[in-house]
C-alpha cells in the first residue's frame, strides 16, 4: 500500500499535481463534511428537483401502461426496421453504467487513488443506469408478462431457451452485471452506513442505517476481510464489465446484417461505453460538487483525469468508426459498402454528421489543457458526448435496417411520441433514483476518504518502512 | 479493593476498552498486547489499517480460496446447464450446428462463473465476519460511536486467558490511552 500515498505532493522529482484531497483534512473533518450532507436535512432545491424527476418517472409508468395495453404498435417500429428506440436506449443506458464499474474496479486494481471520491457516486450511477437499461429488453419482447420465458427453468411446456442466441446471453450478462454491481456497491457502503448510524440524531434514521449496516463495528479483523473482498470483487468485476458490453455488441455482430456483422464491435462498444459513462459522471458531479460544496474532495485533478479518459476512449471510438468504413471497403462486399455510403449521404446523413461532430470533433478540444481543467467546458463537452453516443446507437440500429437487400423493402423509421415518452421517462427514473441516493446515502465513500488523510497515510507509511 | 468480590458482582463484564486518539498509538498498543499474550481482543479504527490486522495476529483470509471454488462451481453449473438443455433434454437443430456447439456456450458459462464467484465473495465475507450482528457489547461504551469518526479503540475481552481485571486495566492505562472503560455484556 505504499504507492502514491501522498497524492502527488511532497514527492521529489515528480511534477506537482493538484492533490486528490485538499490539505488540512482529518479523519474527523472528512466524516463530518460528507455525512452532514445527509444529516443536516433536506435542502430546499431538493423538492423541485426531485419533483420534476418524479414527474418524468410518472410519464414512464404511464407510457409503459399504454404499451402493455395497446402493444408495440404505439412505437414507430415496422418492417424493415424492427429494432428501434428500445434497443438504442438499452445500449445507451447500459453503456453509461460502465464507467461506474471501471472507476470502482479497474482503477482500484490499478491503484489510482483519485478514483476514491467519485467511486461511490459512479457505482450508484451504474446501478441506476442498469435499472433503466433493464426495462427495455423486457418491454420490447412485446408481451412483457411472459419475459420470464427467457430464463431456463423447468416448465409445463417442456421448453428450454436456445443458448446459441445472443439474446439469451444478454439475459445472463445483464442480470449478472446488475447483481454484481449491487453487491459491490453495497459492500463498499456497509462501513459508511455504520458511520451514519453513529452520526444520525433521528431515531428512525438510526434504526434503518443500523439495520443496513449489519452491525458493522469497525473491527480491524473485519476491515481486513473487507479489503480482501473489495479486491476480489474488483478482480471479478473487471472482466465482467468488458464482457457485458461485448455481449451487448454480439446482439448485432452475431447477426448477418451489413453494418452489424463486424469483428470490431466488442472492443469498440466497450470503449464507447466508457466514453459515454465518463461523460455522464462529469455531467452529474460538476453541478453536485458545487451545490454541496464538495470541491475539497472532487478536485480539479479528478475532472481533468476524467477528461483524459474521455479523450482516450473517444479516440478508440473514432478508430472504430474508421475501421468500420475501411472494412466495408476492403471486404469488397457491395452491401457493406452501400451501408457506409448510405449512412454518410443517405436520408440519415444529418444524424451521421451529428454523431461525428459530437463524438469525434468536439472531444478533440480535450487536448487543450485550459478546456480540460475548466468545469464548464468539460460539462458542455460531456453533453455533446452523451448526445453523440445516443446518436451512434441510432445510426447502428436504424441505418443498418432501413435499407433492406431489396429496394421493395426499404423504409424510414421515426420514433413516435410514445418512443420519446418512454425514453424521457427512463431519464426520470434515473434522476429520481439519483436524487434519493444523494439525499439518503453518502455520495462519497467516507471511509476511503479517511485513508487519504495525513494521519492514515502516516501509519501506512510507517508500516511500509518497517517491511522494506 | 478486592478482586474476587468485583469479579463476582460483575460476571457480565465483556472486556476492557482503551481509547486512543491516533492510529499509530493503537497499532503500538495492539502489538504490545499481543506480545503480552492477549489473543481474545479486537482493535477498532475508522479505516482499514493493514498493520493493525497483523498486530492482532489475523491470519491470511480464507476468502480467496472460497471465491475460487465458487467460480469453479459457477463455471461447471453454467456449462452443464447449457449442455444438458441443448444436447440431452431439448436438442434443437439450429442451422445444422452441432448440439454441443460449445463456443456458443462460453458467454453464459463465463457470466455464471462471475456470478457465483461474486456471490461467494460477498456472502463469504459476511460469514467470516459474522455479519449481520444485531447486537454487540462494544456498543455499550457510549464513546464507541467515535470509532467511525476519528477515535481508535482496543478491547481486551474478559474471556481472554491472560485477562485480569486490574492488571489488564493497568496495562492498558500504560499504553497512552485517553480513557480506559469497562464494557459490560
Amino acid at each position: 500500500m505504499s504507492v502514491i500515498q501522498d497524492g502527488g505532493y511532497n514527492r521529489p522529482g515528480i511534477i506537482e499535481k493538484p492533490p486528490v484531497l485538499a490539505p488540512g483534512h482529518t479523519s474527523g473533518s472528512v466524516t463530518e463534511r460528507i455525512s452532514e450532507v445527509i444529516t443536516r436535512g433536506t435542502p430546499k432545491w431538493f423538492y423541485p428537483a426531485f419533483g420534476f424527476s418524479f414527474l418524468l418517472l410518472m410519464v414512464l409508468i404511464f407510457s409503459i401502461a399504454k404499451l402493455v395495453f395497446e402493444g408495440t404498435g404505439i412505437w414507430g417500429l415496422n418492417v424493415p426496421v424492427g429494432w428501434g428506440f428500445a434497443i438504442i436506449n438499452f445500449v445507451w443506458w447500459i453503456g453509461i453504467g460502465h464507467a461506474g464499474t471501471l472507476i470502482s474496479a479497474i482503477l482500484l486494481l490499478l491503484r489510482q487513488e483519485w478514483r476514491t471520491s467519485i467511486n461511490r457516486f459512479a457505482e450508484a450511477m451504474t446501478l441506476f443506469a442498469v435499472a433503466c437499461a433493464g426495462i427495455f429488453p423486457l418491454i420490447h419482447v412485446g408481451r412483457p408478462w411472459l419475459a420470464y420465458w427467457l430464463l431456463p427453468y423447468p416448465n409445463t411446456m417442456g421448453m428450454w431457451p436456445q443458448f446459441r442466441s445472443p439474446l439469451v446471453w444478454d439475459v445472463f450478462a445483464v442480470s449478472t452485471y446488475a447483481t454484481v454491481s449491487l453487491l459491490f456497491w453495497y459492500v463498499g457502503l456497509i462501513p459508511d452506513l455504520a458511520t451514519l448510524r453513529d452520526r444520525s440524531e433521528n431515531k428512525l434514521a438510526k434504526i434503518i442505517y443500523g439495520m443496513t449496516a449489519l452491525g458493522w463495528r469497525n473491527s480491524a479483523r473485519h476491515w481486513h476481510e473487507h479489503e480482501v473482498v473489495s479486491l476480489l470483487l474488483a478482480g471479478i468485476a473487471t472482466p465482467l464489465v468488458l464482457s457485458v458490453h461485448s455481449v451487448v455488441s454480439f446482439d448485432f455482430a452475431v447477426g448477418l446484417i451489413p453494418g452489424w456483422h463486424a469483428t470490431i464491435f466488442p472492443p469498440y462498444f466497450v470503449a464507447g461505453a466508457i466514453f459515454a459513462g465518463f461523460a455522464m459522471v462529469l455531467i452529474l458531479t460538476i453541478p453536485l460538487r458545487s451545490v454541496f460544496g464538495l470541491e475539497d474532495f472532487i478536485t480539479q485533478r479528478h475532472l481533468e483525469n476524467m477528461g483524459k479518459v474521455m479523450l482516450a476512449t473517444g479516440l478508440i471510438v473514432a478508430y472504430g468508426y474508421g475501421v468500420e468504413i475501411f472494412m466495408a471497403w476492403y471486404s469488397g462486399n457491395p452491401f457493406e459498402w452501400f451501408v457506409v455510403t448510405n449512412r454518410i449521404t443517405g436520408p440519415y446523413r444529418w444524424h451521421w454528421a451529428t454523431l461525428i461532430l459530437c463524438n469525434v470533433v468536439v472531444p478533440q478540444s480535450l487536448w487543450i489543457k485550459p478546456l480540460r481543467t475548466s468545469a464548464l467546458a468539460l460539462w458542455i463537452i460531456s453533453m455533446f458526448v452523451t448526445v453523440g453516443m445516443w446518436m451512434e446507437r441510432f445510426i447502428i440500429v436504424i441505418t443498418s435496417l432501413h435499407r433492406d437487400f431489396l429496394p421493395s423493402s426499404w423504409g424510414m423509421y421515426h420514433g413516435t411520441i410514445w418512443d420519446w415518452a418512454i425514453y424521457v421517462g427512463t431519464i426520470g427514473l434515473f434522476l429520481s433514483l439519483l436524487f434519493l441516493f444523494i439525499r439518503f446515502v453518502p455520495m462519497i465513500s467516507i471511509f476511503e476518504m479517511r485513508t487519504l488523510t495525513p494521519e492514515a497515510r502516516k501509519v501506512a507509511e510507517g508500516h511500509s518502512k518497517e517491511h522494506h | 479493593m478486592s478482586h474476587g468480590h468485583e469479579l463476582e458482582t460483575s460476571g457480565r463484564l465483556y472486556g476492557l476498552m482503551a481509547e486512543f486518539d491516533s492510529p499509530s498509538t493503537l497499532v503500538d498498543a495492539t502489538h504490545q498486547a499481543y506480545e503480552r499474550g492477549h489473543r481474545k481482543m479486537d482493535a477498532y479504527a475508522p479505516f482499514p489499517i493493514e498493520e493493525l490486522a497483523e498486530a492482532l495476529g489475523a491470519h491470511h483470509s480464507r476468502l480467496p480460496l472460497l471465491v475460487l471454488i465458487g467460480g469453479f462451481v459457477g463455471c461447471f453449473a453454467g456449462f452443464g446447464l447449457q449442455y444438458w438443455v441443448n444436447v440431452i433434454e431439448y436438442p434443437l437443430n439450429i442451422a445444422g450446428r452441432p448440439f454441443n456447439s460449445w463456443p456458443m456456450f462460453i458467454p453464459v458459462t463465463f457470466e455464471m462463473t462471475i456470478l457465483f464467484a461474486a456471490l461467494t465473495a460477498v456472502f463469504g465475507m459476511f460469514a467470516l465476519c459474522g455479519l449481520p450482528t444485531p447486537y454487540h457489547p462494544v456498543f455499550n461504551n457510549p464513546r464507541f460511536s467515535a470509532a467511525s469518526k476519528d477515535r481508535y479503540f482496543l478491547c481486551i475481552e474478559a474471556e481472554d486467558g491472560e485477562f485480569d481485571r486490574s492488571e489488564t486495566r493497568d496495562f492498558l492505562a500504560s499504553l497512552g490511552p485517553t480513557e480506559v472503560t469497562e464494557v459490560d455484556h
